[in-house]
């Protein structure tokens, strides 16, 4: 305080020193104020995954403890043993890896060749199919629960792999995404292309997929993700244990009302399942960004 | 459009021709199927379908059950929507400083979007864990009031808003920052000159200007708890206690897969689809027209 007073009488005669002095105090405070409020988010944010970690570490005593413990314990590896026999976490865990993998790649190669067609060929029915393909931004799953799956069965695709991929697979957004990359790419490539007698296909393999390579991560991320969370169709097209995914099979792990509250096991499982695709997310985090932006447009 | 065009009389229509294959198998097929579903009724075995007319609609529109569950799927959209976006926008406008390590927090906030939500639900379903959990202990320093989700339908609802806010918070919050440091500052520079003061230059200025973020945060938003929150009201609740958490989607799933009345879950399903209908539709009229850019 004496400090600051004498400090100022000091400048007192500088009128612009002062004035400057009080700005880089006003932009240091404002700083400040951001990095403070984002550290809480991220830390708010974090907190809920913190607690899952934390509970899934505990003995069954230490979960059931109050005030609860936040602090990790030693249980951790009977816990994510006992989840993993349980529910049979490898055969989920490899589904909803086939699951995820299979939609992200299926709707990456039908949107690229769809779009292929719309923007470098004139054919009759295109504007029927440009149109068919935007509606079923309309149709989301939920909205034909029942007959998607009579459809299903009577494709005889209950419970197999077929049936929890493909019909995921057709995609407007990847559609309408390289749609409009392609629409920038200047038509001399083509033409040069075609000039030196590279067939559509050969044009398509050799310059139109070596331009689109960060598109197709960005989807890759996104179509990922989507993939391994899905949580309706897999529990509509699957009845048997080993054809159910990670997300839908734990559910048999929560305690309901009558139960033992083994939460920790229950973590330990929730854990193994969100991992997988957060580790994607964080791994390829520039594309996804742009993966985020792309998509939703 | 392009000028530059390929010609070949088969190549583009075998090209399209797994997306057209798989949009009339999983997408035509099972929407028409919906609709026509919609107008008969399972027989009491099952095996055969009696035609009913309108009257699975007529039966909607009497069951005070399902206006409940109308009502329950646009106050839980409604909240999710509005909650998590004033929030992230509040946050957002007060770190908008031009510091250093952006990216670094955009990482550290984006990440739940992977996330399940019935991942998310199972976490937030402990966190409010009646005996266990770490909120109502906290919360029985401050009232005696029993929080307990298992028999109060509001704190149910409160829950799985919870979960839902949570997972999309981060990157609501993201996408504002990002909206916030493209605003020019001279304008805002200027309105202070001319008295105006934060909450002033806020509305006046900013909020307007982040219209085209607010509007994209909205539909995605909206969309999100309408129609991508099954697996969390499954998990977690199971559209309890009673019908308190029990939105659209999960009662069209419920109608039709544990209760097996076909007609009736796919008069729902139209239901839905003229929901969906009705915010694409909205989507594309308002983000042409009212938005500034």
């Amino acid at each position: 305080m004496a400090a600051d007073a004498s400090g100022a009488q000091v400048l007192a005669g500088t009128a612009d020193i002062v004035r400057v002095e009080r700005a880089r105090r006003r932009v240091d405070w404002s700083g400040r104020l951001a990095h403070a409020i984002l550290i809480v988010s991220v830390a708010v944010i974090a907190f809920p995954l913190y607690y899952a970690l934390v509970i899934s570490t505990q003995t069954l005593d230490q979960v059931m403890s109050l005030p609860p413990r936040l602090l990790p314990s030693t249980n951790a590896v009977h816990n994510y043993i006992d989840a993993w026999t349980r529910v049979g976490m490898g055969r989920l865990l490899l589904n909803s890896a086939i699951v995820a993998l299979a939609v992200a790649s299926g709707k990456i190669v039908i949107s690229l060749l769809s779009a292929f067609a719309i923007a470098y060929f004139n054919f009759r029915g295109k504007q029927l199919v440009f149109w068919m393909i935007f509606v079923t931004l309309m149709l989301p799953v939920p909205v034909r629960i029942v007959s998607t799956y009579q459809v299903i069965s009577v494709l005889g695709w209950v419970d197999t792999y077929w049936g929890l991929t493909v019909p995921l697979m057709a995609s407007a957004t990847g559609t309408f995404l390289f749609r409009q990359f392609f629409l920038t790419i200047p038509d001399s490539l083509a033409e040069a292309a075609q000039l030196d007698g590279a067939g559509p296909m050969r044009f398509l393999w050799s310059i139109l997929l070596p331009l689109s390579k960060a598109n197709i991560a960005a989807l890759f991320v996104i179509l990922f993700v989507y993939g391994w969370n899905e949580y309706l169709w897999p529990l509509m097209v699957t009845n048997s244990p080993h054809m159910r995914t990670a997300v839908i099979g734990i559910d048999s792990l929560v305690p309901r009302t009558s139960q033992l509250p083994e939460w920790n096991v229950t973590m330990a499982a929730a854990v193994m399942t969100l991992l997988p695709p957060v580790a994607v997310i964080v791994v390829m985090q520039r594309w996804f960004v742009r993966g985020l932006i792309e998509t939703e447009k | 459009m392009k000028r530059t065009v390929f010609r070949n009389r088969w190549l583009p229509y075998a090209l399209v021709a797994p997306q057209v294959a798989i949009t009339l198998v999983f997408f035509f097929w099972p929407a028409f199927d919906s609709l026509r579903l919609s107008l008969y009724r399972a027989s009491p075995f099952g095996d055969r379908l009696i035609f009913i007319g309108l009257r699975n609609f007529e039966r909607l529109a009497s069951e005070a059950a399902y206006f409940r569950s109308v009502a329950t799927s646009f106050l839980f959209s409604f909240c999710v929507t509005v909650v998590g976006l004033a929030l992230a926008l509040l946050l957002a406008s007060l770190a908008n400083a031009k510091i250093r390590g952006l990216t670094v927090y955009r990482s550290l906030l984006l990440w739940p979007y992977g996330i399940a939500p019935a991942i998310a639900g199972i976490v937030w379903l402990f966190i409010f864990h009646p005996s266990f959990g770490i909120l109502p202990w906290l919360l029985s320093f401050v009232t005696t009031y029993q929080f307990n989700w298992f028999l109060k339908g509001w704190v149910a609802m409160v829950l799985i808003i919870a979960a839902a806010v949570w997972k999309q918070f981060g990157y609501n919050l993201a996408f504002y920052l990002a909206g916030l440091q493209a605003i020019d500052k001279s304008v805002l520079e200027a309105a202070s000159v001319d008295g105006a003061g934060p909450i002033r230059r806020f509305f006046a200025i900013t909020f307007p200007l982040l219209s085209p973020v607010t509007f994209f945060l909205v539909t995605l938003n909206m969309t999100f708890s309408f129609f991508e929150t099954f697996g969390l009201i499954h998990a977690v609740t199971q559209g309890g206690p009673g019908d308190a958490t029990s939105i659209m989607v999960y009662r069209a799933w419920k109608d039709g897969f544990d209760g097996l009345q076909l007609g009736f879950s796919a008069a729902q399903s139209v239901i839905l689809m003229i929901v969906v209908i009705t915010l694409t539709a909205f989507q594309f009229r308002y983000a042409e027209k009212k938005v500034t850019y």
